[in-house]
Parts: structure tokens; C-alpha cells; sequence
């Protein structure tokens, strides 16, 4: 009976994990080349709305954002409720707003300063009362080109 | 002298520092595109030394909102569902109808002399209209335009105006042809000024 004796005690070898870091580093590559780095931290309430007919925007190191939006529950204790602008990191008024293209200008080539769009992410709930003062104010300084930032749906509903 | 032997550097944590650079990176950085909808804004008002010329009522489609987010489109009280029919009809015009749009012939590459409607919508809204209602009729007014461009690309040339948008980067008569559709149906949005058009703020 010796055929069905246990054999000794024989380990199962370990799994081989050499390949292991090179599939991780694969896939870190993978993230480093697709993503962009997060920029702004947000300070105001961001829920943009839904629209059917969007485009996308090609190149993004050409895009300037503008939040506008309540401030975030945290610093309403602060700023209070109304709507504010966000430009870079910090609350700003619609007077910076001409010095704020500016300062986006210089940062780009030069032959690609008319090229920049300037994305306004606007909370779906704020009043058009601040935006067209944003608009009037990026008109004033020749910053034409503008994206109302929607994300993607089927069906509008009313 | 004996040769020491090199014992070999142990990479048993190698995975480990990448999985930790991994989620830095995946922490970090943000991979939307972002997406919406793309408008001109008018240069900025200079001195105008001379009024503008005056536009006839038949050409300006009028659209209203008030700070109660409801439409007033023509005179008439409507909903945002039925303002993209309502646009899309204005846009394309009727010949023989006095309430519709003129017509003005225009030379057209690849089309030869085209009628093109002389249309203007014309948008305005309050200060306490919500952004969420604005996007909304600014939506259904592109997709008005986007629709008949779609009509006529398919009638003329045989492809849907997304096709044509898709190719004209890659051949130049989709370029061309891309180009017509566009001058058939210009978008003529214009934006008023803001006032008071009244409800409460």
C-alpha cells in the first residue's frame, strides 16, 4: 500500500512574482501618459449641467477654466452663499477677470494666444446674472472664444 | 584573495514602490476631457459712430427668459421641448410666407448661387434665469441647427453632418463641402443685453 502513502511534506513551490513590478510599472506608465494633473483644488459647488450637443475640446494645455458656484459647504461659514468666482485657486471678483487673461496669455506661446477657449464651469444652479457679468468682462478683454462646460446626456428633460 | 561572491539585491518590494507611485499618480491627476458647448462671443462694443442697420421683424426669432425659467418664444408661452421644432421651422425658412425670412442669394463653393435665409435668433434672458435653463435653451438651438446641417448634408452629399466634421480634417472636399452646409445654415445666435425681463429675482 505503499502507492497511497502520503507523501512526506511537500510544499506547494510559491507563486513566481518576479513579473510582478512590470506589470504594475506597465500600468503606472499607462496612467502617467493619459491623465493630466489635477490643478485646481475646487472651492466652489461644481455640478455643471446636461446638454445633447456637445463638443469635445482638443488640446488642453489650451483651455483656461473659470468655476463659478456657491462656495463648497466648508467655507460658507466664511464666504457666505452667494455665488462667487473661482479663478486658479482662489475667490476672485469680475475685475480680476481682465488681468487673469492676461496672465494666461503670457504663459502661452505666442503664436498661440488667440487660440486659447476659455471653459466656464459654471454650477447649474447659479443665476445668469453673474455669468454675464463673466462674459461681458472676458468680452472687454478680447477672450472670444468661450465653452459653456456641459457633460454629455441623451434626452434633455424639461 | 578570494573572490565574494555578489549576493543578489533583493526586489521582492519592487512592486511595492510602484504600486505606491502607481496611486500617487492615479490620486493626482484627472483623465476627463472636457466637454460642451462652444461659443463666439461678439467683439467688444466700440464708439459706434452710426447706428446699426435695422433688422426686420421677420427675420429675428425671438426668444425670452425670465427669471422664473419660463420661455417666451415669439409672443408665445412655451416650453423648452417644443423650441427646437419651433427654431428648426424659423431657421429653414418659407418662401412664400410674409412671416417668414428673406432670402439672400449667396455665392457658395460647390454649390453655386444658394438662397440663405436671412435669420437671426436673438436670445435673451434675465439676471435671475438659472444657468441650468440657459445651457438648456442654447442646447436646443444648436441641435436646431445641427439637425437641418444633418438634413442638408445628407440630401446634398450623401453623409450626415458628423461624418463631414469627422472627415474634413483628413480630405478637402469633405472640407469644402463641410463649409457649404455651414454658409446654408449659418448659426446666428445673438445675444441681447441683459435686463430686467421681469418675475422675481
Amino acid at each position: 500500500m505503499s502507492k497511497f502513502r502520503k507523501k512526506g511534506k511537500k510544499s506547494q513551490p510559491a507563486v513566481n512574482t518576479a513579473a510582478l513590478p512590470d506589470i504594475v510599472f506597465m500600468l503606472l506608465f499607462f496612467f502617467m501618459v493619459t491623465t493630466t494633473m489635477r490643478e485646481t483644488t475646487l472651492k466652489v459647488e461644481n455640478k455643471i449641467p446636461f446638454a445633447t450637443e456637445i463638443e469635445k475640446l482638443e488640446r488642453k494645455s489650451l483651455v483656461s477654466y473659470i468655476y463659478i458656484g456657491k462656495p463648497i459647504k466648508e467655507l460658507q461659514p466664511v464666504f457666505g452663499t452667494a455665488p462667487r468666482i473661482q479663478l486658479n485657486d482662489a475667490f476672485k471678483t469680475k475685475e480680476d477677470i481682465f488681468q487673469f487673461v492676461e496672465m494666461e496669455r503670457d504663459e502661452r506661446d505666442e503664436a498661440e494666444r488667440n487660440l486659447i477657449t476659455w471653459s466656464l464651469k459654471v454650477d447649474q444652479k447659479t443665476e445668469m446674472g453673474i455669468v454675464t457679468d463673466v462674459k461681458q468682462e472676458l468680452r472687454k478683454a478680447n477672450a472670444l472664444k468661450i465653452n459653456y462646460s456641459t457633460k454629455k446626456t441623451d434626452k434633455i428633460l424639461n | 584573495m578570494a573572490k565574494r561572491e555578489i549576493s543578489e539585491i533583493n526586489a521582492g518590494s519592487m512592486a511595492d514602490i510602484a504600486f505606491l507611485l502607481l496611486i500617487f499618480f492615479l490620486v493626482t491627476t484627472t483623465m476627463d476631457t472636457d466637454t460642451g458647448l462652444i461659443r463666439k462671443l461678439p467683439p467688444p462694443p466700440e464708439d459706434l459712430t452710426e447706428p446699426p442697420p435695422p433688422i426686420k421683424q421677420r427675420n429675428i426669432f425671438e426668444i425670452l427668459v425670465n427669471a422664473n425659467d419660463q420661455l417666451l418664444v415669439e409672443g408665445e408661452y412655451m416650453q423648452v421641448t417644443e423650441l427646437r421644432e419651433k427654431a428648426k421651422e424659423f431657421i429653414k425658412s418659407d418662401v412664400g410666407n410674409p412671416n417668414m425670412p428673406e432670402f439672400k442669394e449667396e455665392q457658395i463653393d460647390g454649390l453655386g448661387l444658394y438662397p440663405v435665409s436671412k435669420q437671426i435668433i436673438s436670445l435673451q434672458n434675465d439676471n435671475g434665469t438659472s444657468y441650468d435653463m440657459y445651457i438648456k435653451v442654447q442646447n436646443e438651438l444648436v441641435a436646431a441647427y445641427n439637425e437641418l446641417r444633418n438634413e442638408f448634408a445628407q440630401q446634398k452629399f450623401g453623409k450626415t453632418y458628423q461624418e463631414l466634421t469627422q472627415q474634413a480634417a483628413a480630405s478637402e472636399t469633405a472640407e469644402q463641402q463641410l463649409d457649404a452646409v455651414k454658409k446654408v445654415y449659418p448659426q446666428r445666435i445673438s445675444e441681447a443685453e441683459p435686463k430686467k425681463v421681469g418675475g422675481t429675482n
